[in-house]
């Protein structure tokens, strides 16, 4: 058996790496249409690395088929490429549909924050009056400050002391 | 052919694809499709059972196609596979018969805000269900770390349209963070996968066992801890973990019982699979993931503790709880193994039955909310009961199967003796008196406090829950506790299990019986012809 060179080439490398880089980029994006395209791309960088993985294209993986002394491709990398590219094809398909079915929804494909985060975000919105209150007099008020100051003497003339403020929280 | 063993290994996969495509093409005809999914999981489950039986004798090994091993695909069901397949069958047949008890009933109910309650859609419900099912078995079967990830994809595009079912806002905006992760992980375990066969030139587990030794350490390290990342965004181990409690909630109750049961399980099985059988003891590794661990189960834990909401509090606590099961692995030793082992049959069970009785307690009450329900003990004794138990196992109250489990990590994390496995010991028992405080506070709100307004009016309306609906419910409850009567054996065979991955040679030669010899990548027919020409 003729082995193959395993030597990758440096233009394969570099196209994994534009690849790549590109998705994680766009991945990294809000809009359900650019995280797909980030995940097709990086996608396709990684059935590249398969190929890479397989060595050097030589003639086809056929027994008998190649010329004496001419070594063959590596026939089981491009068959998990070729698994690869249909289990992409068949999940592009299925985020296609939640996108469009966001888009239907809500008018838009974006990722929405989480519950838990609103959850934090709204606590941290009605706690941010007390904190902002006190040195806001020297910094120059904004209506917001003012409003959750004239909020916060509400709150402390209509309990029976601070206390009860921190409890109320 | 002659029948043998073997003939019943590729079945956990076979019969639920081909009854996925049945029910496909019967879509019109919701009682055939009943039917069918049935007795397809029913089969699965039994076939997985004798696969028990036997693989205690050593490894049952299957090449697909007839192809000899490097070439062709492996199927390999060694003791811990089998244990995996045979719980997993037993849990999506008690989930299947539940979620058929829901659909039969849930038409005319009226959920808490008034909308229409979850009807699940019969028609693509049962094929991507089995599809699921075939997904799952697939990965716990696969010789070959390539046709592991197939089999995750497939388990995961079957969990997308199940998270996804009916296409609400909601579901949508949960569907998408969820997809997204696991579209992320699926690449990463790609690459790892393509890495892999870079530096070894197979793909088989078998085979690059056998040649990881001559890899470079820092490369083999790098490979490791890629395939570590990529489960461990699948099981869920905490920096990775986020996705997980704000996904699950959101689907159908028998679906999220059924992901929180299996799908971050199939993650941990694949982190027990590699790190024992491919890599063996790497100390460092280990350390990190002994430290990963810790913050996984507290994390967690003080996640479950702040909600409000009985399927968002499970869901975290099944994030802590993964923590010990890393916990088990991380100890890289033959007892903590068998102990992790024992706790993810445990944890399948008791995990899926409480999200399936929280299905329950919502039809029951009218909401998961704990602010919203109460006074469920009385309106509801024998659904209290069926959440009280699995409850206190999930806790590790003795004399439940969460007792035996935490017993055998805390006692190897003695045993170890290592300051950071006596830390790991505290924050396990930490983590558990946790669990108790938030199980409690639910079993207190949703059971025992003066019933709000609502609910009263419920319990007027007599809303019965359906019999299809709590038998399975009450049979998981069962299975729960019959895990602490044959925990003896039970823990024997975990016990083996781990000895054999931990090992690693028994796995390596029963697919390669003859060492090396019976793969040289060729099948003799095909040989012979290529050289006459």
């Amino acid at each position: 058996m003729v082995m193959l060179e395993n030597t990758p080439s440096a233009v394969l490398v570099v196209a994994i790496g534009v690849l790549v880089a590109v998705g994680v980029h766009l991945l990294l994006e809000r809009s359900l249409t650019r995280v797909l395209l980030g995940f097709i791309l990086i996608g396709n960088g990684v059935n590249l690395t398969l190929l890479v993985a397989g060595g050097r294209a030589g003639s086809a993986p056929i027994v008998g088929a190649a010329p004496d002394g001419q070594p063959m491709s590596d026939p089981l990398a491009q068959a998990m490429v070729l698994t690869s590219i249909v289990i992409t094809l068949a999940l592009t398909g299925f985020v296609l549909a939640m996108a469009y079915r966001s888009f239907q929804l809500v008018g838009h494909d974006e990722v929405a924050d989480d519950v838990e985060d609103r959850r934090i975000a709204r606590l941290a919105a009605a706690n941010a009056p007390a904190f902002t209150d006190l040195d806001a007099e020297e910094s120059g008020q904004t209506l917001d400050d003012e409003a959750a100051e004239v909020h916060d003497d509400v709150e402390a003339d209509g309990g029976p002391g601070g206390a009860s403020e921190g409890g109320a929280r | 052919m002659t029948w043998s063993i073997a003939t019943l290994v590729p079945l956990p996969v076979l019969l639920p694809l081909f009854a996925a495509g049945l029910t496909l093409a019967l879509h019109r005809h919701p009682r055939m499709q009943r039917v069918i999914s049935t007795t397809a999981l029913a089969a699965t489950t039994l076939a997985s059972a004798a696969l028990l039986v036997a693989a205690d004798g050593g490894p049952v090994v299957v090449d697909v196609g007839g192809w000899a091993a490097p070439v062709g695909i492996p199927l390999v069901a060694d003791r811990l596979s089998a244990l995996m397949l045979t719980v997993s069958g037993g849990v999506m047949l008690c989930v299947l018969l539940y979620s058929i008890g829901q659909g039969v009933a849930g038409e005319a109910d009226v959920d808490a805000q008034g909308r229409p309650a979850e009807v699940v859609p019969v028609a693509i419900y049962h094929p991507t269900y089995l599809v699921l099912a075939a997904g799952v078995s697939n990965a716990f079967l696969s010789g070959d770390l390539f046709n592991l990830y197939v089999g995750f994809e497939i388990l995961l595009a079957a969990s997308f349209v199940l998270l996804t079912l009916g296409g609400t806002g909601e579901r949508i905006r949960a569907g998408s963070v969820y997809v997204v992760v696991s579209l992320l992980s699926s690449l990463l375990f790609l690459s790892a996968v393509a890495l892999v066969y870079a530096a070894t030139g197979t793909v088989n587990i078998a085979q690059v066992a056998q040649r990881l030794p001559d890899v470079d350490e820092t490369v083999s390290l790098g490979l490791q801890l890629l395939l570590l990342l990529a489960f461990g965004i699948k099981a869920a181990i905490f920096p990775l973990s986020a996705w997980l409690p704000d996904s699950y909630p959101t689907a159908p109750a028998p679906v999220t019982a059924v992901f929180a049961g299996l799908l971050t399980k199939v993650g941990v099985y694949s982190i027990i699979r590699t790190q024992t059988v491919l890599f063996g003891d790497q100390p460092a590794v280990d350390r990190v993931l002994l430290v990963l661990a810790l913050a996984t189960m507290l994390v967690g834990i003080l996640g479950a503790v702040a909600q409000d909401d009985v399927k968002r509090l499970l869901s975290f606590t099944l994030v802590s709880h993964i923590g010990f099961m890393i916990f088990g692995v991380a100890m890289a030793s033959e007892a903590g193994t068998a102990a992790a082992i024992f706790y993810v049959v445990h944890h399948i069970t008791v995990q899926t039955t409480l999200f399936l009785v929280v299905g329950l307690v919502e039809r029951r009450g009218g909401s998961t909310s704990l602010e919203r329900l109460g006074g469920l003990a009385r309106v509801a004794p024998g659904l209290a009961i069926l959440f009280f138990v699995p409850a206190m196992s999930l806790v590790g109250i003795p004399p439940l199967s969460g007792f035996l489990g935490k017993v055998g990590l805390l006692a190897e994390g003695a045993r170890t003796g290592t300051p950071l496995t006596w830390v790991l010991v505290v924050g396990s028992v930490l983590t558990s008196l946790l669990t108790l405080y938030a199980v409690v506070k639910a079993w207190n709100k949703a059971f025992w406090q003066t019933p709000p307004e609502e609910v009263v009016q419920r319990s007027h309306a007599a809303t019965h829950l359906p019999r299809g609906m709590v038998g399975p419910t009450a049979a998981l409850v069962a299975a729960g506790l019959a895990l602490t009567v044959v925990a003896g054996p039970l823990y024997g065979y975990a016990e083996r299990a781990a000895a054999a991955s931990m090992d690693g040679r028994s796995y390596v030669q029963a697919v390669f019986p003859d060492g090396a010899e019976r793969g040289t990548g060729h099948s003799d027919e095909v040989t012979e012809r290529g050289e006459d020409s």
